[in-house]
């Protein structure tokens, strides 16, 4: 008997929270068209139900609420009083509050101690004394034309209709069809190879059989487990309603392809990545009423929300028409935060701007308003959709608005992988990061200051070995890893040496225990075709755990876009260190060359500088700001009596010198960096066949900003 | 009474509760897991199901299980799904009496008295009750991190 009782509890409260995503939604759709008779049935009808159940179960607090709210309701439903803003607002907080009753039914059986006096009174003192009708909006009458009754009798039918063809599948059930499938998956994989091996027709054709079956079951039972989109935003408007209003914004959001399905996994992963995108839309993108208003554009801005299949994935938008980025801001921004030139900054493409948003710690939030503060960036929007195989990509324009553009895949359980070997171990590599495989021949990996990179198409990148990483045991004879697999995870890209590849098979996706749970560089773990467990590599959690560095200029300056690469030539100075190493700048960094007689060096304390023109030009010795690493010989000063070289760099009005070992060449190249070996080196690349190291100029002046401010500001006074 | 499925590790007389233990295997196939905290021993494959192998003697603060050790499997199920627990040998199912159960003396120490509940004195000698929870790293996340940095 109480086994029963749970089981009415348990339905009473799926219904509950399910009316009450209905009742948000009905609300809010009232509070647009206050006459919408239909709406406000329904709205009523959904209250008076609760209110019945919890007082058939004995839940007297929540009726309590319930009857409250339906009293109010029913004030609004007879005409005797009309919605306001701030009605909804009541009525809204009452569904929120239920729900939190709910909650509590569902964790300790009862509905709680606390009496909700506040807003049974509140409820009442609406009803008693209905707000000032003089309040906006909502004011102007419309008569009823609408019969009420037809559409709850229509509404009861489809009720009836749907009722009849669905039924309701515990979740856990369909999580335990899916994992059937997916050994059915693996046996049928072992199957049709040892198939291949016998040729023997009857047994292929019997195989074959297995083999469509087995897909079509694939394909329906992964139905099963698919729910509408409208699921992960239904609560959309709700949020954007709050944020909007504490905003002061007029924000609505309309919502296209609500019954695109996904696997519900997914909906699950994509939930909170959304909300922070139309929160941001919200909060960043739509401007104030005056603002929009001034701007030409009705003053209720519009978030579109839609879904739709393209391809075998599925493609969500959340476009709003409000400002757009200011590209501007973001670039100001890039030269403050990321280390980058102004030139550098103003030669951005607009795709490339929109890029930084995704960086780390990039925020543009302090330039448009200030009511984040959420810690979530989009680099974690960005982070959480690829983790699920998922891309996201912003377009936008400047007054027009901004469009978020997510794919994701239809499911996430059965993938495809390539099982790499080192030594006598196997792991499973998602195909989803797997750029490309190249064999490597001994010798072929180089080390660029303690860490091994490969010449990929004359790129360097990083290499990571399995073995190293995951301190795999390893035959010390056998040649150290044979196919290097071209990685790609976030921004990062770098090479996996393993010793061996197989070609791509799909596995089922199976979570590790609670005991595994702090390895990051496992994604899971899957039944391989010989029937022992394998683990699923994680290359995002990989690459974090074997320092792969990431660099803005990186990803800027993308090789893969060979066009714009030659577009982007720039003039290089090349120049020796005092130690010989060889390095670059960007020759529009450089105002002039100089060469000064060391006698000309004036010191002031630890200060140098020289003369020039009719100004002083303080100068920095390039070996004194790279302290880093590596000890070079001081400029003694007999063997170097050759004159000083100096690259003249110019900070706004003001000059720098830079005194470095030995001028070489000017070349002209598309940047191509690869990552950043040290702190005032943006990163890394091939001039002339050789590594040269290109120096990140701004940044190390930027460090040594302190010292220069007090010369610089004494000899620019001078100079004006 | 109480029912023990009981069992031996390194020398010592353990059990734990009957209804807790799902099924006894014979010594599985298993997949090391690199970088894992060292009493996850790996993963076997329990009829598709992937189960994390516990080496209790690590659990005991006792030393590691080496490469020629053949354990038995004890399939516990636990409220995180099922575990299994390697031991050296299996023994039988005793009913035991709660009166003849003691807690631990004040005088054991480390991990192996955050593991033992208590002893039931037993003709033979003492059979202690393990803490399952506590021996499968569940409960105390932090004493796993501690093994690791240990290593």
């Amino acid at each position: 008997m109480p086994g029963e009782m749970d089981e009415i509890v348990a339905e009473f409260l799926v219904e509950s929270y399910e009316s009450l995503d209905r009742l948000d939604r009905d609300l809010l759709a009232l509070e647009r068209d206050p006459h919408a008779r239909d709406v406000l049935a329904s709205i009523f009808r959904t209250m008076h139900t609760i209110k019945g159940t919890c007082g058939f179960l004995g839940f007297v607090k929540l009726e309590r609420i319930a009857h409250a709210a339906e009293s109010l309701l029913a004030g609004l439903r007879d005409g005797s009083m009309s919605i306001t803003p701030q009605t909804a607002g009541v009525l809204l907080a009452t569904g929120d509050v239920l729900r939190l009753i709910l909650r509590q039914i569902e964790a300790s059986g009862t509905d709680g101690e606390d009496d909700h006096d506040a807003l049974v009174d509140e409820l009442g003192r609406l009803r008693e004394a209905p707000p000032d009708p003089a309040a906006p909006p909502a004011a102007a009458s419309q008569p009823a034309s609408r019969p009420p009754r037809m559409r709850h009798g229509r509404g009861a039918g489809i009720r009836t209709a749907v009722t009849d063809t669905t039924v309701r599948v515990d979740v856990s059930l369909l999580d335990r069809l899916m994992t059937l499938v997916g050994e059915l998956v693996l046996a049928r994989n072992h199957l049709v190879e040892m198939a291949s091996d016998r040729a023997d027709p009857a047994l292929t054709s019997a195989t074959q059989s297995v083999d469509r079956i087995t897909a079509e079951l694939q394909e329906g039972v992964m139905k099963t487990r698919l729910q509408p989109i409208r699921t992960a935003w239904g609560t959309f408007p709700r949020v954007a309603r709050d944020l909007a209003v504490a905003l002061d914004k007029r924000v609505r959001i309309e919502t296209d392809g609500d019954d695109t399905e996904l696997d519900r996994s997914i909906i699950e992963a994509i939930k909170d990545p959304l909300t922070h995108i139309v929160r941001n839309a919200v909060d960043h993108g739509i401007e104030g009423p005056e603002v929009r208003v001034a701007a030409g554009k009705p003053d209720e801005g519009v978030v579109l929300v839609r879904a739709y299949h393209e391809g075998g994935q599925v493609t969500i938008e959340v476009a709003d028409d409000g400002a757009g980025i200011d590209l501007d801001a973001v670039r100001a921004k890039a030269v403050e935060t990321a280390s980058m030139t102004p030139e550098e900054a103003d030669r951005m493409s607009e795709r490339e701007a929109i890029d930084l948003l995704f960086l780390p710690g990039f925020s543009t939030a302090d330039h448009v308003t200030e009511v984040s503060g959420r810690g979530v960036g989009m680099d974690v929007v960005r982070t959480n959709i690829e983790r699920i195989g998922g891309s996201i990509d912003i377009s936008s324009r400047r007054g027009e608005g901004t469009t978020f553009k997510i794919r994701i895949p239809l499911t996430l359980a059965i993938i495809p992988v390539l099982i790499a070997t080192s030594g006598e171990e196997r792991f499973a590599i998602p195909q989803a990061n797997l750029l490309e495989v190249v064999g490597v021949v001994p010798g072929s990996i180089e080390t660029l200051h303690e860490v091994p990179v490969y010449r990929l198409r004359d790129r360097l990148l990083p290499v990571v070995s399995l073995a190293h990483e995951l301190d795999l045991e390893r035959d010390e004879e056998a040649p150290a890893g044979r196919f290097l697999a071209v990685l790609q995870a976030d921004d990062r890209r770098f090479g996996l040496l393993v010793d061996g590849l197989s070609d791509p098979s799909e596995i089922v996706v199976k979570p590790l225990g609670p005991q595994l749970h702090g390895l990051e560089v496992y994604a899971g773990a899957t039944i391989l075709g010989n029937g022992r467990v394998g683990l699923i590599l994680d290359v995002v959690g990989l690459a974090a755990r074997a320092g792969v560095i990431s660099d803005v200029h990186e990803r800027l300056l993308d090789v893969e876009r060979p066009a714009e690469a030659s577009r982007n030539a720039r003039a290089l100075l090349v120049f020796a260190d005092a130690a010989g190493s060889r390095m670059a700048v960007p020759l529009d960094l450089v105002d002039r060359l100089e060469g000064f007689p060391r006698a000309a060096v004036e010191r002031s304390g630890p200060d140098e500088a020289v003369p020039y023109g009719d100004r002083i030009l303080p100068l920095l010795s390039l070996q004194d700001l790279l302290v880093e690493r590596r000890r070079a010989p001081r400029r003694g000063g007999e063997e170097m009596a050759a004159d000083l070289q100096v690259l003249v760099h110019r900070r706004g009005d003001d000059l720098v010198g830079l005194v470095v070992g030995q001028i070489i060449d000017i070349v002209e190249q598309p940047l191509e960096l690869e990552a950043a070996s040290r702190p005032g080196v943006s990163g890394t690349m091939f001039v002339q066949g050789r590594i040269t190291e290109i120096l990140d100029l701004p940044g190390l002046l930027e460090t040594h900003e302190e010292r220069l401010r007090l010369d610089v500001a004494a000899s620019a006074g001078a100079a004006s | 009474m109480k029912r023990l499925a009981t069992f031996t590790v390194d020398g010592r007389f353990l059990g734990v509760d009957v209804t807790s233990v799902r099924e006894v295997l014979r010594p599985q196939e298993m997949t090391r897991v690199p970088l894992a905290p060292p009493r996850v021993a790996g993963l076997i494959n329990l009829r598709g199901e992937i189960v994390t192998a516990i080496d209790l003697r690590v659990a005991l603060g006792r030393r590691q299980l080496g490469k020629s050790d053949r354990p038995m499997n004890v399939v516990v199920t636990t409220e995180h799904g099922s575990v299994s627990v390697l031991v050296d040998a299996v023994g039988d199912v005793l009913e035991v009496d709660e009166d003849a159960f003691e807690r631990p003396p004040s005088t054991l120490r480390g991990s192996a008295r955050d593991l033992i509940l208590g002893a039931y004195k037993l003709d033979g000698g003492l059979l202690l009750e393990l803490d399952l929870d506590a021996a499968i790293g569940t409960t105390s996340p932090s004493g796993i991190d501690a093994e690791v940095e240990d290593r």
